[in-house]
């Protein structure tokens, strides 16, 4: 983006306050175009011929420094790069890498479309929301055209998760393209040999497409002719080498690239970025070696740069932390994960029911509400305005205190004398240094539960109701 | 095959192709365009005719200076047939080093030699960076090093990790001299915990006693490690430091919450190195080594920072950002923070991920067996750490300490390898 104060952007709005942005001047409204949390099209008036010139300006301004590109269509579309900072505490990072798990044409049908839906169905919880992955990419290995475009029929049948079509082969990229048009899938991929036709592919396709060359000079030699010929949905592979030197090198490429990209504004190779950690697989034969490297080789590429990224074990121990690291390099650092404060119903409670108190850090409230809710334990849980702050921290940081959770259920209007019949609370085990100050404070039992919320089910089962005295 | 033009000759050369989205724009001036860059595609100029396939490129390329998206240019050429161009366009592609980063990160040695008044066989050193980690600007000068954990009692672990310690875990040196020997530990650290007064309250004196055989045990540098009781730490780490004299330890460590001055007077009297620990705040960092220098004398050469370290999936995003903050503001001239970095990676396994057998949601995909779990669990975590600046992992599982190191020393570029060839990894079979 080349603009950096809203002062800079209010220059080109229409400046008359209308508020249809729904905020309540062009100024607050500059300050959220420079953040990116809202659009220039959420400014109607600005939309409107008189102001057609600045509008086309401002767009352009406006613009992140690496391109963003969208895969795929509708709602599995994924859009990758768009990317104007190189560092995530200078913003945040938008458009978390696209992870593709791989399918190849050799496969028998009932294996790649068991794969396929491993794929498309895997889930991890974390923070009021399920991390999944992106894509299927489709290696041609067997060299064969039509088998290629078999198997990608099936996977098309299979999934609805935008595709990546490999093969360095146009004509079986063609075949392929023939049966999935309609999807936007990416292309994989033009190289200094094969260019040409891959182009005219991209060109009347209109796909995206990625180029392949670990010299980058090439890459840029090819990049610029694809742009000459205005094919500007690009993806640049520079090269993952799994192991050595090689591998030294690749890194140096993507902190390169990014580098020219963001910091000096080289628009002619400002791209998304694609990593191949499924390289790990040259090299290693056994799969938990693979997996383990193949891993490794994702976490680098996840926190410098790759964008999207292709990989073939579906370990959990592998998903697991490539779906995390991910989502840790790519949360935003601006805005506090915090839920509302407040007393919530967990399944359905009853007088009988235990009350729960835990923190309004997103992390921990969608932790031991969803440790709750799926062992099917109906409660109530409070959620203590801690500001954001996890439990241990927030006892530790004055937060967390006997009059913050008297307050709660206070501010809740939730009686506990008369809403239960125990009158109880749960504390964390975390917050156990609290119990006393908590009972004084409300005039409440209050019983410690595990220091896990994981461990609730197993600590009721011994602990629930609790004995009269 | 140059042929130049004049853009006032395109008008009457363009009358056919129907162009609408360059009216209204007037072009000043003449300007010759050159065309011998570019070849051609030789069916496609037989079928088109070599002017309007050139001329249309470049009317999309002069479109684009002045600000027309190219795809409003329904130039027949254009979008109907694919043009194509013969020959890539030559390219080089260059970018600069960083010129911000002036401030080298301070150079610590830990451990001492017979020569420096110590008994270790080697040292370790760590810092002296004038970059990112493992970034072209500048070789790093030192690799990345692993301290493995013992603790001088018996404690809960992991199951994956406590398979790998169960006939050494009642002897710290036993303990001590299996990381060293058998899973590559380039240091030891012995976890004091038991002092802790709501564990064993071990006396200060006794507890020397198990940094001694330590010692004696293994010739590579230790960490000497509290019990993170801050009533307590001081005095044990106190009388600790005294029964090393001279051996250049790290002292872990001195926070805000403790007497650190006690702690740093301690490290000054019989030569050894700080832990200045904090906890993910960039300000109370910067503080607490102020404190170290100013207020109690502890040169730089003797301070090494722990800005604590959250497991993947629990605060590591807090970990990484405070992490990589630190080493720039260092490298850009920041001196109270170019200091080497340290990370409790071990804390790792507090993540459930790491250690549960399974996922307590049924909605999860399922989780697989953990003994693979934690190990990576433990790896990511110190290799996301070693992206931001990270010099030295407290670590604990073998297995995570081997291939963090193959990593790291990758990255470093210490590891010689056979070349691969990836042009086909497309076709190749996995
Ligand atoms: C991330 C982190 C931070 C982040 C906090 C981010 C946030 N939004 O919370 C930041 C950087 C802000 C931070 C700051 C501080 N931190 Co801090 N921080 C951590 C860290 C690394 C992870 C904590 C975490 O997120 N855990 C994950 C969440 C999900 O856990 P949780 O909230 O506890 O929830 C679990 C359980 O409590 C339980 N549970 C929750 N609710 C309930 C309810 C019931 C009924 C039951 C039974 C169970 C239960 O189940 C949950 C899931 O497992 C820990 C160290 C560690 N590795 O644990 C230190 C840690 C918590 N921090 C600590 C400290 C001291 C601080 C500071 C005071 C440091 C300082 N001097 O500035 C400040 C305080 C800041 C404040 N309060 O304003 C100490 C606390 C020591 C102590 N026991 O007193 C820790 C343990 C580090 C340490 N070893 O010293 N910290
Ligand atoms: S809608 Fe546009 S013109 Fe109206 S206040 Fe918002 S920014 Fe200003």
């Amino acid at each position: 983006m080349k603009l950096n104060s809203p002062l800079q952007v209010y220059k080109y709005l229409p400046q008359i306050n209308c508020a249809e942005c729904g905020d309540a001047t062009c100024m607050a409204f500059a300050a959220h175009l420079i953040d990116r949390s809202k659009k220039l099209e959420n400014c109607p008036p600005i939309l409107k011929d008189e102001f057609k010139k600045k509008y086309i300006e401002l767009q352009t301004l406006l613009a992140p420094e690496i391109r963003q590109v969208t895969i795929g269509i509708g709602e599995n579309a994924k859009n990758i790069g768009g990317d104007d900072v190189i560092y995530r505490h200078q913003l945040t990072f938008f458009n978390p890498t696209a992870f593709a798990y791989d399918v190849w044409d050799t496969m028998p049908e009932q294996e790649l479309v068991e794969r396929v839906n491993k794929i498309s169905n895997f889930r991890k919880f974390y923070v009021g929301k399920f991390l999944k992955v992106d894509m299927v990419a489709v290696r041609c290995v067997s060299g064969d055209p039509l088998k290629f475009a078999g198997a990608v029929k099936k996977v098309a049948e299979t999934t609805k998760l935008p595709l990546v079509l490999c093969s360095f082969d146009p004509a079986a990229l063609r075949a392929a393209l023939e049966i999935v048009k309609d999807r936007r899938p990416l292309l994989y991929a033009a190289t200094e040999n094969n260019w040409g036709d891959v182009a005219e592919l991209a060109q009347s396709y209109k796909v995206p497409v990625v180029l392949f060359s670990p010299d980058l000079d090439k890459l840029k030699s090819i990049g610029a002719t694809f742009q000459e010929m205005g094919i500007k949905d690009l993806v640049l592979d520079p090269g993952t080498y799994p192991q050595g030197k090689q591998l030294k090198e690749s890194f140096e490429r993507f902190v390169k690239l990014r580098r020219a990209g963001i910091k000096e504004g080289q628009k002619d190779i400002a791209f998304p970025i694609m990593s191949v950690p499924l390289n790990a697989w040259l090299v290693y034969k056994d799969a938990v070696t693979a997996s383990y490297w193949e891993t490794v080789l994702a976490s680098v590429f996840i926190v410098r740069y790759a964008d999207v990224m292709i990989l073939h074990s579906l370990e959990p121990y592998a998903m697991l932390p490539e779906v995390h690291l991910r989502d840790t390099i790519y949360t935003d650092p601006r805005t506090p994960v915090k839920v509302a404060p407040g007393v919530n119903q967990v399944g359905t409670p009853t007088k009988d029911s235990p009350v729960i108190v835990t923190t309004n850090f997103a992390l921990t409230y969608y932790t031991v509400e969803s440790d709750l809710s799926s062992n099917k334990i109906n409660c109530y849980l409070a959620s203590v305005d801690t500001d954001g702050i996890g439990v241990e921290a927030a006892v530790a940081g004055g937060q967390l205190t006997a009059a913050k959770i008297n307050d709660t259920f206070a501010k809740a209007n939730f009686d506990l004398k008369e809403k239960t019949s125990h009158g109880t609370l749960i504390l964390p085990g975390l917050a156990a240094r609290l119990q006393g100050d908590v009972e004084d404070a409300t005039g409440l039992r209050v019983m410690i539960g595990p220091p896990d919320s994981g461990r609730i089910p197993g600590w009721m089962e011994k602990n629930w109701p609790p004995k009269q005295k | 095959m140059t042929k130049k033009i004049k853009l006032s000759e395109l008008g009457s050369l363009f009358g056919s192709l129907d162009i609408e989205a360059l009216e209204g724009v007037k072009i000043e001036g003449d300007v010759e365009l050159d065309l011998g860059q570019m070849g051609l595609n030789p069916q496609m100029a037989y079928a088109l005719g070599h002017e309007t396939v050139q001329l249309a490129f470049h009317l999309m390329n002069i479109s684009r200076i002045l600000g027309y998206p190219v795809d409003q240019l329904p130039g027949a050429a254009v979008q109907q047939k694919p043009a194509r161009l013969s020959n890539l366009i030559e390219s080089k592609f260059s970018v600069a080093r960083n010129e911000e980063w002036k401030t080298p990160i301070q150079e610590v040695v830990l451990g001492a030699t017979s020569s420096d008044g110590g008994s270790r066989k080697s040292t370790v050193t760590i810092g002296g960076e004038n970059a990112l980690p493992y970034y072209f600007d500048s070789p790093m000068p030192h690799r990345n090093h692993i301290t493995m954990d013992v603790f001088d009692m018996p404690i809960n672990m992991a199951k994956a990790v406590k398979s790998n310690y169960e006939d050494v875990i009642n002897s710290p040196a036993e303990w001590a001299k299996k990381v060293v020997r058998d899973f590559g530990a380039d240091m030891v650290t012995i976890h004091l915990i038991s002092t802790d007064p709501n564990i064993k309250d071990t006396s200060p004196k006794d507890a020397a006693k198990t940094v001694e055989e330590v010692l004696q045990a293994v010739d590579v540098p230790i960490v000497i490690g509290g019990s993170g009781n801050p009533e307590k730490d001081p005095a044990v780490l106190e009388k600790a430091a005294e029964v090393a004299e001279g051996e250049r330890c790290l002292i872990a460590s001195a926070s805000l919450n403790l007497d650190y001055a006690r702690i740093a007077e301690a490290a000054k009297k019989y030569n050894h190195v700080v832990l200045s620990w904090t906890q993910l705040e960039i300000n109370a960092q910067k503080e607490l080594n102020r404190k170290l220098m100013k207020q109690c004398g502890v040169a730089r050469e003797n301070i090494i920072m722990d800005p604590t370290t959250a497991a993947l999936g629990y605060g590591l995003d807090y970990a990484y950002t405070n992490m990589e903050r630190i080493r720039l503001a260092g490298l850009t001239g920041d001196t109270e923070l170019n200091f080497p970095m340290s990370s409790g990676t071990t804390n790792a396994w507090g993540a459930r991920e790491a250690w549960m057998i399974s996922s307590p949601l049924k909605e999860d995909s399922d989780w697989g067996p953990r003994e693979y779990r934690g190990p990576i669990w433990e790896i990511v975590t110190g290799l996301t750490l070693s992206l931001a600046g990270n010099d030295l992992f407290m670590m604990m599982s073998p297995t995570a300490v081997q291939v963090l190191k193959e990593i790291t020393q990758t990255l470093y570029g210490l590891k010689e390898t056979e070349q691969v060839n990836i042009d086909n990894w497309v076709s190749a079979v996995v």
